[in-house]
């Protein structure tokens, strides 16, 4: 059976959308396109999860954010986030699409470091954007989200570090989201030779949340030398239907990809997380927690491919399920013929806190090759009654051991954020996801 | 102020059905160090879990009480709260959690909002602790037991018991992976604890962990209860001669409980 998607935009509406924004010719045409793509294309088919009642149609098309630019106009949450006017140093913050807050530090821009929105990076460096957008990491053409995506394009940030640029102070960004609106974010980042970089972003949603759609796509292009660390909390809310794929193309000899990745939407879920491993002796780390609360439904995949040799992959996923949520990890290391030395490894836990919640978690490993090491282990069950004792001879009561013990299973993702305040803000959520 | 006491009486406890204590009575005050010893399979680690409440560990009859109080009326986390403390033989590792965050939860948990131990007052003391126990700075900071090597994970317990200051202590085998020195180490924090506000029960096999900290009483246990009780010579005697000579005084072939 085909679904197919019906949009709240028409291909003229869309036009006029795209030279409001003064947008390059060739990306208006790309929307066009896919706009058509979108519609004809079948939905993503997330293994033993089904998508096809989900909302991916109903929500509004019309950014009514106004756009400000000062930090008192920011909300609290933002501002949470942010940790303090004094603490920015490199800043962008978007509401419902709308940029209202860039800051970067004047020695990046002056070193060639680009961080800017979408909007403002396809009017500024269209063929910088156009060599990467949607073009080895994500094809347009993969399924309708994807073509929806290229088509309907509302919100993102673009960062470029060049050659040889160090860049030491976390990159932010925080996607707000309020009311009905159809978020369709895009970050696209790219790290040139000996570069590095760290990203942190999060998503949330503010004031009243209708039902709405969020449809993020996320690119990654690592070169030679380059290390990157992307850290994400994605926290929509339960009324909130998400797709969002972060890839990363690390193509680079010795390059580094490290994700962190706090998936923790209260609403249905989508989310893939793919690393390709090109470049000889190149790394990629995914690290993802998630809290399942509710009714909702998602589908966690993250996908490790090596395609270079000495490559090292490593997958670590962890779970807390609780009331009547359901959830499925799949987590897949591939060796393709050719990788010899490869290591792929990775471990998936699910804790389930509730008889009615549903965890599965699947670890997969195709191997191509036979000069690999990979390994892989997974477990669901209930918090560990020894565990508990020892915590609790200790004084703790049950509540606070179990406490204990979940914050330290979601820890994993927490430590590896790298700004303060987005990790308090992280432990915030997981307190009122469990309690 | 009175002093602290543990006093049991008649105990029964089975693990899946299967007896292994089968009337064990103590009475330990505060200020008196208690050695049960015996052979392996004699239930002595039994005890110990099962005063703590160990959930696989069933009391099937008799009682126990903590300062006056049912102990088995209480929770696991009400017993330590009332200040009973078992230093295990095999203590969990918790991914996540850092030995500092633990302990000072550990150490809060039985304080009001308005009085819990401040970060600069931990520190302090669990510098303190730590260069008794000659440990490592790192190890605060490390995941709780994760990792750890045996010694290490004894040492973790008495090192949480030096800053818990519990008011009777269990120790279950607490010497057993240790080597002279580490065992010196962790004997020297215990006898810190040594005041009449402080009782202690130390189960072990061997007597060389007595000879650094000198037992008021020392209990022989075998089939599931105490057979012979005496004062520190009985240990030096367990030390020349073994156990043998207690099962031919009291006629019994097999020591162990609970075998198949």
């Amino acid at each position: 059976m085909t679904t197919e998607l019906t949009f709240p935009v028409n291909e003229q509406q869309l036009q006029s959308f795209s030279k409001d924004r003064q947008e390059p010719q060739w990306f208006t045409d790309q929307r066009l396109a896919a706009l058509d793509k979108a519609g004809k294309l079948e939905l993503p088919k997330p293994d033993k999860t089904k998508i096809t009642k989900w909302n991916f149609s109903s929500y509004s098309y019309d950014a009514n954010a106004e756009a400000s630019s000062s930090y008192a106009e920011l909300s609290d949450a933002v501002r949470t986030l942010v940790g303090g006017e004094s603490k920015i140093e490199n800043l962008l913050t978007q509401k419902n699409g709308r940029t209202n807050y860039t800051a970067v530090q004047e020695e990046l821009t002056n070193q060639g470091v680009i961080f800017t929105d979408m909007q403002t990076a396809l009017q500024e460096h269209g063929d910088l954007v156009q060599k990467y957008f949607m073009q080895d990491a994500v094809s347009v053409d993969e399924h309708s989200l994807t073509a929806a995506h290229a088509a309907l394009l509302n919100g993102g940030v673009f960062i470029y570090v060049p050659q040889n640029v160090e860049v030491k102070a976390p990159l932010q960004a925080i996607f707000a989201h309020e009311g009905s609106f159809g978020l369709y974010n895009h970050v696209l980042i790219v790290a040139e030779a000996n570069s590095s970089l760290t990203y942190i972003e999060n998503y949330l949603s503010e004031g009243s949340s209708n039902e709405a759609v969020a449809n993020v796509i996320a690119e990654v292009y690592v070169a030679d030398g380059a290390k990157v660390n992307y850290g994400a909390v994605d926290n929509f809310a339960d009324s909130v239907t998400t797709y969002v794929n972060r890839r990363g193309q690390v193509n680079g000899t010795d390059a580094e990809l490290y994700w962190a990745l706090g998936l923790m939407n209260d609403g249905n879920t989508v989310s893939e997380n793919t690393t390709y491993l090109h470049g000889r002796g190149s790394r990629g780390d995914t690290k993802s927690v998630t809290i399942g609360r509710g009714t909702q439904t998602s589908n966690f995949t993250t996908n490790m491919i090596h395609f270079g040799k000495d490559t090292d992959g490593q997958i670590l996923k962890h779970g807390v399920m609780k009331e009547q949520a359901t959830s499925i990890f799949n987590g897949i290391s591939k060796i393709e013929h050719g990788a010899t030395k490869a290591n792929g490894e990775q471990t998936e836990r699910v804790l389930m806190l509730s008889e009615k919640a549903r965890g599965d978690a699947n670890p997969i490993l195709l191997i191509e090759e036979d000069d690999v090491t990979a390994g892989h282990a997974a477990s669901v069950g209930k918090i560990d009654p020894l565990q508990m004792f020892y915590l609790m001879s200790r004084g703790l009561s049950r509540k606070e051991a179990e406490r204990l013990i979940i914050h330290g299973f979601l820890e994993p993702v927490v430590g590896a954020l790298a700004i303060d305040s987005v990790k308090e803000q992280m432990y915030d959520v997981i307190e009122r996801k469990v309690y | 102020m009175t002093k602290p006491s543990l006093s049991v009486k008649d105990l029964h406890v089975s693990i899946e059905d299967k007896e292994i204590l089968k009337g064990f009575g103590i009475d330990v005050k505060g200020g008196e160090i208690h050695a049960i010893m015996g052979p392996n399979g004699t239930g002595k680690s039994t005890l110990a879990s099962a005063l703590m409440g160990h959930p696989n560990y069933e009391v099937t009859s008799g009682e126990a009480t903590f300062n006056g109080e049912d102990l088995f009326e209480m929770e696991v986390d009400e017993r330590a709260r009332a200040g009973l403390f078992l230093a295990m033989q095999y203590p969990s590792e918790v991914s996540g959690v850092t030995n500092a965050d633990f302990i000072r939860s550990a150490m809060n948990a039985d304080r009001d909002e308005d009085d819990q131990v401040s970060l600069m007052q931990f520190i302090r003391k669990i510098d303190d602790k730590m260069s008794t126990l000659e440990i490592d700075q790192s190890f605060q900071h490390r995941y709780l037991n994760e990792g750890f090597s045996g010694g290490e994970k004894k040492r973790n317990e008495i090192l949480q018991l030096l800053m818990l200051e519990p008011k009777i202590a269990i120790l279950d085998e607490i010497d057993s992976g240790l080597d002279i020195d580490a065992l010196k180490v962790v004997a020297k924090g215990i006898n810190e604890m040594r005041s009449d506000d402080f009782g202690c029960m130390i189960i072990t096999h061997y007597q060389r962990l007595l000879n650094y900290i000198e037992p008021d009483f020392v209990h022989v246990m075998m089939q599931g209860k105490i057979v012979k009780s005496g004062g520190p010579e009985l240990a030096k005697k367990l030390e020349e001669k073994g156990y043998e000579w207690i099962k031919e005084e009291l006629g019994i072939e097999d020591e162990r409980v609970g075998q198949e």
